[in-house]
């Protein structure tokens, strides 16, 4: 298998109404690994996730996912791209007027020529590897958060993607659902070879499943520090780091 | 003057507040002040507001001026029109593509909407046709009744509700029930990152959740203004029945009075009408912005643009039908 960078990014510039919310934001993810973009709130973390999967255009910098350029590609270009990524959105973003297995088979029903029979086997096998065997028929307003959050992820690898994006996975959930929830990353990453780029704040998945990590500042407007979570958290001298990790106030 | 606070045990905002006032009146006259005991955790508070009191009050948000808020408002106006011209040319052409590849539409969804926008409304459309009727009827033969043309008013519901108000009525109807609930819809899944779920999927959100609603009201609008139009029919003939005319007169006016021309003429208004209220509707849902009154706001602004959208094209029928002689 190829060990170069699955995602590449290069002098990122991102903006909204004339205001930039970061710039010269670069680093790569590797295959397979857990890539962590962290920082506080207001920071971009969410507009960067954006930017890689294609939903805002840069203002200035460059997108490669697996070579091809995010950025330039149009089209069937594009979506060839788009459906090699898969993507959980902070709320889970299910359609409520389908059922969970209703929601897997979509991305198959629309992009492949499968079978219904084979969709359906498909289907039930990724929610029975999120652990949601037996929730096949409900809708996504009968099941917890943290349930929507596992079937968003089985969606999500509906089509067998490489790569997968995770908004705040564990926002809104209490720390063991939210543990279950890295613990289900973590396997995936390891069984499936899945790489994984997460936003987050929440320290404990930040260790608990990061192989990397980027830290963006909302007053630097970029990466501030990038590493593994352990080198951030005791190596780095930067004091919006250091204060991120030891979860100090910034208040004066 | 000296404050002593050794004995105080609990203090809230008020006390605060108080205190700082006192400090506050007493530097600005040049007098001492003294707070003598305060316990620590009050004084932390105290300090917050820094040893000069409360500093100045910051001054109102600038805003822009009336220049800058026109030329804000003509901006947004623009980007408006330039959003609704994209929309008009891509359903234009998924609507072109949509025929010569009619499996492409997703079925299910477009006889879910259809359903929902003309099985459903049939009995609120149904009811309004006939008390349109009846009303007109009513309205008009009472002063041709001095006259002894009463039985004129039959031509006057018939060529009125076939031509004019069947299809205008059904239309607004339509825009108030089905155009809202597509704003809603699609805007709650804006809201809800489900339409950024489709477009990441490599799906277009458009083709998805656009060309069914369009096709379904496209297909139901013309039905139910047949419907409209038999109801109000049904209503002038009460009247007319009523006022001692025997059904079968009444019939012979009403298709003296209008042919097929006139009950085309209407269809196709209403298949024009079903496009631009479930078009206004889609398109205000996908431009929802976020936040908890957004999608409120995008289901008013769908049901505006449609029932404005549904009288300009109507005056334009007016006028073309007029110079086509129909």
């Amino acid at each position: 298998m190829d060990s170069g960078p699955v995602i590449r990014v290069e002098g990122l510039k991102a903006a909204y109404e004339g205001k930039v919310v970061f710039q010269g934001v670069s680093f790569e993810v590797r295959r397979g690994e857990v890539f962590v973009v962290l920082g506080g709130s207001g920071c971009g973390k969410s507009t960067l996730l954006k930017h890689l999967i294609g939903l805002y255009a840069p203002a200035a910098g460059r997108i490669q996912i697996e070579g091809e350029d995010l950025v330039a590609a149009e089209g069937e270009g594009r979506r060839r791209i788009l459906r090699r990524l898969g993507v959980m959105y902070q709320s889970g973003a299910l359609f409520g007027s389908l059922d969970l297995l209703e929601n897997v088979m979509l991305p198959m029903e629309e992009c492949t020529d499968l079978p219904r029979e084979a969709r359906l086997l498909i289907a039930r096998m990724k929610l029975k590897l999120v652990g949601l065997e037996g929730f096949e028929r409900y809708r996504p307003s009968e099941i917890s958060g943290g349930m929507q959050k596992r079937a968003a992820i089985a969606r999500a690898m509906a089509l067998d993607p490489g790569l997968l994006f995770l908004d705040e996975p564990s926002a809104g959930l209490d720390p063991v659902t939210s543990a279950e929830l890295d613990q289900l990353i973590l396997r995936l990453a390891r069984s499936l070879g899945i790489t994984f780029v997460l936003v987050t704040h929440e320290l404990a998945s930040i260790f608990a499943i990061a192989s990397r990590s980027i830290m963006l500042d909302r007053e630097a407007m970029g990466v501030v520090a990038e590493g593994t979570p352990a080198e951030l958290r005791d190596r780095s001298s930067d004091p919006r780091v250091r204060r991120f990790f030891r979860r100090e106030a910034n208040i004066a | 003057m000296t404050v002593d606070a050794s004995g105080l045990s609990y203090c809230d905002g008020s006390g605060l507040g108080l205190l700082l006032e006192i400090r506050r009146r007493q530097e600005a006259r040049g007098a001492a002040f003294e707070l003598r005991g305060l316990a620590e955790q009050f004084r932390a508070l105290l300090d917050l507001f820094g040893p000069a009191g409360v500093g100045a009050m910051p001054g109102p948000r600038r805003r822009g001026g009336l220049v800058e808020g026109a030329g804000r408002a003509a901006a947004g106006l623009l980007a408006d029109v330039r959003e609704m011209v994209g929309f008009v040319g891509t359903l234009t052409f998924e609507l072109c593509r949509l025929a010569l590849r009619p499996m492409s539409l997703r079925w299910k969804d477009a006889f879910w909407a259809a359903e929902r926008a003309g099985v459903n409304a049939l009995p609120i459309v149904a009811l309004i046709g006939f008390l349109i009727g009846l009303i007109m009827a009513f309205q008009a033969a009472m002063p041709m009744r001095k006259f002894g043309a009463e039985i004129y008013a039959a031509d006057l519901v018939a060529i009125s509700t076939l031509r004019e108000l069947g299809p205008l009525m059904t239309a607004i109807v339509l825009a108030g029930r089905s155009g809202s609930a597509f704003a809603a819809e699609i805007g709650t899944m804006k809201v809800n990152e489900e339409v950024n779920a489709l477009t990441t999927m490599g799906l277009s959100p458009f083709r998805f959740l656009v060309l069914p609603r369009v096709v379904a009201t496209v297909a139901m609008t013309p039905l139910l203004t047949v419907f409209t139009n038999l109801c109000g029919l049904i209503g002038g003939a009460v009247v007319l029945v009523i006022m001692g005319f025997p059904l079968v007169t009444y019939a012979n006016q009403v298709s003296g009075a209008v042919g097929m021309a006139d009950l085309l003429g209407g269809l196709a208004k209403a298949v024009v009408f079903g496009v631009l209220v479930a078009g206004a509707g889609c398109l205000k849902g996908l431009q929802t912005k976020t936040g908890a009154s957004a999608v409120g706001e995008s289901t008013t602004r769908a049901v505006v643009a449609g029932i404005v959208l549904i009288l300009v094209s109507d005056g334009v029928f007016s006028v073309v039908y007029y110079a086509l002689g129909i």
